[in-house]
């Protein structure tokens, strides 16, 4: 049976800022249409890892693939077509607060493509209607909320149509009807257009909603310490650690 | 012996202290007792709480001063006040011992992190003209890359909206620059050539240098705000991962049109410079034919190309250094303020370093 390619691959990757090491020896694969849970405490290194994923931060050693290529070590127009294979929801939305949100859907479309103007917003249009924003196409994004800012963020997050979507936080900030309102459009993006998510996030009730498949990293151990599907891990974990995050047991008393 | 400090008493009994506290140990006692409880002797100690009514932070505070000495007896304390200091009592771990106070620097250390601070802000700002300038030569290669939309509305903020304060400032300069010449050299007769001081400077150099520190102060602070505030919101982050260069994205049409509008600007604020200075001779009783015909034969091409040149310079170092504060922003609430005060203190100390060398090399080659 052939092998498919894993949508992301990271192997023994390291994180560091400066000599403060974060993240250490840690190694996983996503697996195309998955949706991938990356969850853990404050400080455990959750946003540095995605940044890595994303190309933000260089590893500081280990290797990341996106569908089987090496970000870090592409450059110009090879670089170019690693960053087309996947998009990215950052936690505040990140939308160009001068542009429409239509404008910041055509953005890329604009700069990579020939498209004619119709064209571009016709398509722009389409993205923003998948994520339920048809009716907000010409609002700028201070004019809309921030549930809506975070949909518009996938909608340009999605404009090249890339398999794999990379969420930071997507429920920070939002009220929990809000919330499982985004929860309920990751499932449809991926039963629908099959698209595959790599979450990063510490919201129990959107774990357990959406995620095929989590890791948990912990910020004393520098690593993965856990490693399933949520539910598996809140009954079976034999790892204190884990059972207490899964079902909200303080730490500090 | 016995301390009348009402809420904390001290008596000797022998070798040990006895502490008696009393009332309510709210912040106001505290602030009274604290310094006498800093300052018993290092031997045996009771502590009576068993006057003490009520206590808030500062009174727990207190409580822990006193219980955290070695050979401390607490005796007396209502339960439930000693609920409330229970969570602070028992042996320090590694884990909440009150961490160790980074070392101060002498003032060798600090001259010398602040030198190597400034010759590494130094390199990054030439690496960073360095990427603007290949990013520009690219996009003149291929215009279509550059964001000709973002150009114009730039342009206009930065020069059209400038128009009068550049026009002011540079007619106020021509009109003080002619008012001191006039004094000195009507005491020699030859009061007509303030219209040659007054010009030469303005095009030479006062034109050119006040519209460059209104333009860092306008336009190179704005730039610092805008692009800060899109790093802060991860717009800048967003660009990138989207494969778009925000050297390209933002900081071209910003120093394209500083390049641009820094000219017209200049030749404004020479015109309103003389203009100035032709006022203050008019006031003094010249006509105007006569002031022309000083400046026609006093002024050359050089001395308004000299400024010109030096315009586009500024211009780029301007909206450059703008634009490279702002891409500099770190993460706080006074990230964007630092970042639009640096631009404005880099932005000028720039224009005079450019100057300077400008007033070097034209001396050589008697531009």
């Amino acid at each position: 049976m052939k092998k498919t390619t894993p949508s992301v691959r990271v192997e023994n990757l390291t994180a560091a800022y400066g000599p403060t090491v974060i993240l250490e020896h840690v190694n996983f694969e996503v697996q195309p249409g998955e949706v991938f849970v990356v969850l853990g405490g404050s400080g455990c290194g959750k946003s540095t890892l995605l940044k890595q994923m994303i190309g933000l931060i260089p590893p500081a050693a280990g290797e990341i693939f996106i569908e089987g290529e090496n970000l870090d070590k592409a450059s110009g127009s090879e670089r170019l077509a690693v960053l087309r294979k996947f998009g990215v929801m950052f936690q505040s939305g990140a939308l160009f607060g001068s542009m429409t949100l239509s404008e910041n859907v055509e953005l890329a479309l604009e700069e990579f493509t020939d498209l004619p103007r119709e064209a571009r917003r016709e398509i722009a249009a389409m993205k923003l209607e998948l994520v339920g924003l048809e009716d907000a196409l010409q609002k700028l994004p201070s004019e809309v909320s921030g549930g809506m800012q975070k949909r518009a963020a996938i909608a340009r997050a999605m404009a090249m149509d890339p398999g794999l979507l990379f969420l930071d936080e997507p429920s920070a900030g939002l009220d929990p009807v809000t919330s499982a309102d985004l929860d309920a459009l990751i499932l449809r993006l991926r039963d629908n257009v099959g698209v595959t998510f790599v979450v990063v996030t510490h919201e129990l009730a959107s774990i357990y909603a959406i995620a095929d498949r989590a890791i948990m990293l912990d910020k004393s151990t520098k690593g993965i310490i856990a490693d399933g599907a949520p539910a598996e891990l809140r009954d079976h974990s034999e790892n204190p650690l884990v059972r207490a995050f899964f079902q909200r047991k303080p730490q500090t008393s | 012996m016995t301390d009348k400090n009402p809420g904390f008493r001290t008596e000797r009994r022998g070798e040990t202290t006895i502490v008696v506290l009393s009332g309510v140990l709210d912040a106001e006692a505290v602030s009274e007792s604290w310094g006498k409880a800093t300052a018993l002797p290092d031997s045996p100690l009771k502590v009576d709480a068993s006057e003490v009514d009520a206590c808030d932070g500062a009174g727990l505070a207190l409580l822990h001063l006193l219980t955290s000495r070695k050979n401390t007896e607490l005796t007396g304390l209502k339960p439930e006040i000693q609920r409330l200091l229970a969570p602070f009592q028992g042996e320090k771990t590694e884990k909440n011992a009150p961490s160790e106070k980074p070392k101060r620097m002498g003032p060798i250390e600090n001259l010398g992190q602040l030198a190597s601070g400034f010759f590494a802000d130094l390199s990054e700002i030439v690496a960073f003209l360095g990427k603007t300038v290949a990013t520009f030569l690219e996009c003149c290669r291929k215009p279509s890359l550059i964001r000709w939309t973002d150009l114009w509305v730039v342009a206009e903020r930065a020069g059209v909206n400038a128009l009068l304060i550049v026009g002011l400032i540079s007619f106020l300069t021509g009109m003080i620059l002619a008012f001191q010449a006039a004094t000195a050299l009507r005491q020699f007769g030859v009061e007509i050539f303030v219209v040659n001081l007054v010009s030469l400077a303005m095009l030479r150099e006062m034109g050119v240098i006040m519209t460059g520190v209104v333009l860092a102060g306008r336009s190179g602070s704005a730039f610092a705000a805008e692009i800060g505030t899109m790093k802060i919101n991860e717009e800048v982050s967003a660009l990138e991962t989207m494969g778009l260069d925000p050297v390209r994205f933002l900081v071209i049409p910003r120093v394209l049109a500083g390049i641009l509008i820094m000219p017209f600007l200049t030749i404004y604020a020479d015109i309103m410079g003389v203009a100035g200075g032709f006022l203050v001779m008019r006031l003094e009783g010249y006509p105007l034919p006569a002031l022309w015909n000083q400046l026609v034969g006093a002024v050359s091409t050089n001395d308004l190309l000299s400024g010109l040149i030096k315009s586009f310079f500024f211009g780029f170092l301007v909206a450059g250094i703008g634009c490279l504060r702002g891409l500099q922003t770190r993460s706080g609430p006074s990230a964007v303020g630092e970042s639009t005060t640096r631009s404005v203190v880099s932005g000028i100390f720039l224009i005079v370093v450019a100057d300077a060398i400008f007033a070097v090399v034209f001396y050589v080659l008697k531009f």
